[in-house]
């Protein structure tokens, strides 16, 4: 008789767990960009319509397959058909392409942490050089937080070919960083099922003081009138509702296998379609939230660059003309700079190019996301606040338990497959299982420590999910409404929750989810011939900016086979299990 | 008398006059912000506070080259604005009307800033001498960087954690496959277990011998003789 297989707890263990992976990263740096992109408080709309249409139907088929099956997705798609055991592989390939980049996030995360308790914040300032005549030249060209960041966290390279060396620092924080996620692991759903409480809700602790302080900053009511402000005419703009559509199809995490894996352990009783609806709610707001904080602390900032910029101007005028201290300020600005124009013509000339054009509205639109937003502009923001210390480390506490909550999803994701496959169980425990696949996530991560490794990561974060996890999801789809078959999925259901799903749900299951996850497919497939080759942001230290360079050739081919190595596990698994059949089918015929 | 002494001045101040001005070879402008410095103690700039100044460019002449003469009077400011920003020179007193190299003077002044800045309660920002370089304070650097001990009291945590979880399970895994095997052990006893009913052991009841039932013991007086 098998062993019985661990459950959660309680029910509310695995609403946490759900809402600690879906709500991650993407929901802080991700959705204020879009917001801002595409029509600020007008993006909404689409949001929601797709949170309807794509986001709860799909949600509550991951859930009810891994609840029902009560396996990963590896014996969850073998169950539901034998043909189908390359969708669960793919599945746990995508998570382990993501667990290996993704972890890199919460190594800088630590490295932000451990430098917080200093003061001044390594970020306020540019460092002296080595005659301490000046500021360090690439720091003097560009702000001290774009320094701190390209140089001293990522001491980054100038182009992808460049590679560099490992930087230590980076490696133990990465090292760090797994040694924390196993320990989260370790014991399976026991120990996962009590750090989810901390994960899952500190966030929002967190995200409840930034709100408060964000609220009460001086200008921090500009970005969120700018954000706000519905611009309803990107309705009209299709890129924003694809946009909408992907944000909700990824940020809810689907197709990784980490949704069946967490529901796997449920009771089979659990009423996964409440716990669907609330999670995605959750995750939704959540997102809305921190685009609230995002744009408050945006707002604040672009302020007080605005004042910066005005007091530059100001100083330089008093500088070069020789005026009384205090006679200039930001409101008689503009009527003193007419009559210096007038009553000393060529001097002001010269002095023209420097006076640089300050606008609140520039300021505003310089739209940021992913890494630039959380460990630029975010520093930014807090080195300027009173008590920075505090409000670094509450940051990237959250920062670091966002990522370990989704990476809680991922391991999950690839151990469940493992530990269920009775071979491997038998010869290894489950506490050497996920060692040695930390072990290997961890070596083979190192690579994204490297002083290039900032463009691998990129390319990893850009490609390794994307187009193969719209595959697999819509596989999914088709496969528990049409092979499973949709009557067979339903009477599941009421077997397990007790009441049949509504037409919406069927309908949605059947016919509008997969529409909409083609229409995306088709979408990104012809996005990608479109621009032709494809470009990435290098630093260039000189500059003291990003510049686009072209991939070389063999970054092309990773991309490649990034794409190739999970989709390919689709027609591979059906075809190998085609071909064993085949093969038992005539042993039995020569036998008999 | 009085014409030639007035004269002599005139020569002397046109001299200075041609020492000090915006430009000139071995001057320096100095831009004091004060407001910008301390707000509403502002003190107004005033001949007073010339006069300190070239006081203390006396005294930083005097620190840096300890057998300079300088004077107060050898230190002429000129072009003072409502900024307030003017130039100044120091002029050589062995030497006729002739200045002090800029080369000397600003390494004096580099050499006593703290002492400059101290005496107007202005920082190296707010009392500017144009040209002269100020040295950057070094950054604060401890022998052990910060980071690196917040970096090794969480790492020993983390270890410490996954070594007890480590361990406990281990011993629990023990203790399971110790109590597995004390059950087996008891099944087997099991199967050879007496079954007992109504507190006598079926066995002896299964004996082919019989038991004489000893209520029902044969007493020969009981029964009647035939």
């Amino acid at each position: 008789m098998e062993k019985s297989r661990p459950l959660w707890d309680n029910p509310l263990q695995f609403v946490f767990a759900c809402i600690s992976y879906a709500v991650g990263l993407g929901n802080v740096w991700r959705f204020p960009y879009l917001c801002q992109m595409y029509g600020g408080g007008g993006f909404l709309i689409p949001y929601f319509i797709m949170l309807i249409v794509e986001g709860m139907p799909l949600l509550y088929l991951e859930l009810a397959v891994g609840q029902r099956m009560r396996r990963g997705s590896i014996g969850a798609w073998k169950t539901i058909s034998p043909y189908l055991c390359g969708v669960g592989v793919a599945s746990v390939v995508v998570s382990f392409f993501l667990s290996m980049y993704y972890n890199v996030i919460n190594a800088w995360a630590f490295w932000y942490l451990f430098h917080s308790f200093q003061d001044p914040l390594p970020w306020a300032s540019c460092p002296p050089n080595s005659n301490r005549t000046s500021y360090e030249a690439e720091c003097a060209r560009t702000s001290p937080t774009q320094y701190f960041w390209y140089r001293r966290t990522l001491n980054i390279a100038p182009s992808l070919e460049a590679s560099g060396g490992l930087q230590w620092e980076q490696a133990l924080c990465l090292t760090l960083a797994w040694l924390m996620v196993y320990l989260c692991i370790l014991r399976g759903t026991e120990s996962t099922g009590k750090v989810v409480y901390v994960t899952a809700s500190l966030p929002y602790c967190v995200l409840i003081i930034y709100l408060v302080r964000g609220l009460t900053l001086h200008g921090a009511v500009n970005g969120l009138i700018y954000m706000f402000t519905p611009k309803l005419e990107q309705l009209a703009n299709p890129k924003a509702w694809i946009s909408a559509a992907t944000q909700i199809f990824f940020s809810l995490g689907l197709g990784f296998g980490s949704l069946i894996a967490f529901a796997s352990y449920n009771k089979p009783s659990n009423n996964c379609e409440r716990h669907a609806v609330v999670v995605s709610l959750i995750n939704s707001a959540t997102s809305i939230f921190a685009s609230i904080v995002t744009f408050s602390i945006y707002g604040f900032k672009a302020t007080f660059n605005y004042e910066s910029c005005i007091n530059k101007v100001i100083l330089l005028l008093t500088n070069a003309f020789d005026l009384e201290e205090g006679s200039l300020t930001a409101d008689t600005l503009g009527a003193v700079r007419a009559r210096l124009a007038a009553a000393h013509p060529h001097q002001y000339a010269e002095l023209l190019p420097q006076l640089k054009n300050c606008s609140l509205e520039a300021e505003l639109d310089t739209a940021v996301q992913g890494t630039g937003l959380a460990f630029i502009v975010y520093s930014e923001a807090i080195k300027n606040m009173e008590v920075p210390q505090l409000y670094s480390v509450l940051y990237f506490t959250m920062l670091l338990m966002l990522g370990i909550g989704s990476m809680l999803g991922n391991t999950a994701a690839i151990l469940t497959p493992l530990t269920d496959s009775k071979f491997i169980a038998t010869h290894l425990p489950k506490e050497v299982i996920s060692g040695l696949v930390c072990f290997i996530n961890c070596i083979i991560g190192l690579t994204f420590t490297m002083e290039a490794g900032n463009y691998w990561f990129d390319i990893f974060n850009d490609y390794a999910a994307t187009l193969s996890l719209l595959l697999i999801v819509l596989v999914e789809t088709i496969a528990v409404c049409y092979i499973y078959g949709i009557r067979r999925f339903e009477k599941d259901l009421q077997t397990m929750i007790g009441h049949k799903p509504s037409w919406y749900w069927k309908i949605m299951w059947a016919f509008a989810s997969p529409l909409l996850i083609i229409s995306l497919f088709i979408f990104y497939i012809t996005d990608y011939i479109l621009t032709g080759t494809l470009q990435y942001q290098a630093w260039d230290a000189t500059q003291g900016q990003l510049v686009m360079k072209d991939y070389p050739g063999y970054a092309l081919a990773v991309i490649g086979l990034l794409v190739a190595t999970s989709t390919m596990c689709i027609p591979l698994g059906a075809l190998v299990t085609f071909i064993s059949r085949r093969l038992k089918r005539e042993n039995i015929s020569t036998v008999a | 008398m009085l014409r030639v002494l007035l004269l002599a001045f005139s020569v002397v101040a046109v001299a200075h006059a041609e020492l000090c001005k915006p430009d000139a070879q071995n001057a320096f402008k100095v831009r004091l912000s004060i407001k910008a410095a301390l707000g509403d103690n502002a003190y107004a700039w005033d001949a007073n506070e010339e006069y300190l100044f070239k006081a203390m460019v006396a005294f930083a002449m005097r620190r840096y080259s300890s057998k300079s003469t300088t004077q107060i009077s050898n230190v002429l400011l000129c072009n003072v604005t409502d900024r307030v920003s003017f130039w100044f020179v120091v002029t050589d007193s062995t030497k006729n009307v002739t200045t002090v190299p800029g080369s000397e003077v600003e390494a004096a002044i580099r050499m006593n800033r703290n002492r400059i800045n101290s005496a107007f309660l202005l920082n190296d920002k707010t009392l500017q001498f144009l040209e002269i370089s100020s040295t950057l304070s070094p950054p604060v650097e401890s022998s052990t960087p910060v980071w690196l001990t917040v970096f090794g009291v969480v790492l020993c945590l983390t270890v410490a954690g996954i070594v007890f979880l480590i361990v406990s399970g281990i011993q629990r895994h023990k203790k399971k496959s110790k109590e597995s095997s004390e059950t087996e052990n008891l099944e087997e006893k099991c199967e050879v277990t007496v079954t007992i009913e109504n507190g006598i052991p079926c066995e002896t009841l299964d004996s082919k011998a019989g038991h004489v039932n000893g209520v029902y013991a044969a007493d020969d007086e009981r029964f009647t003789s035939l």
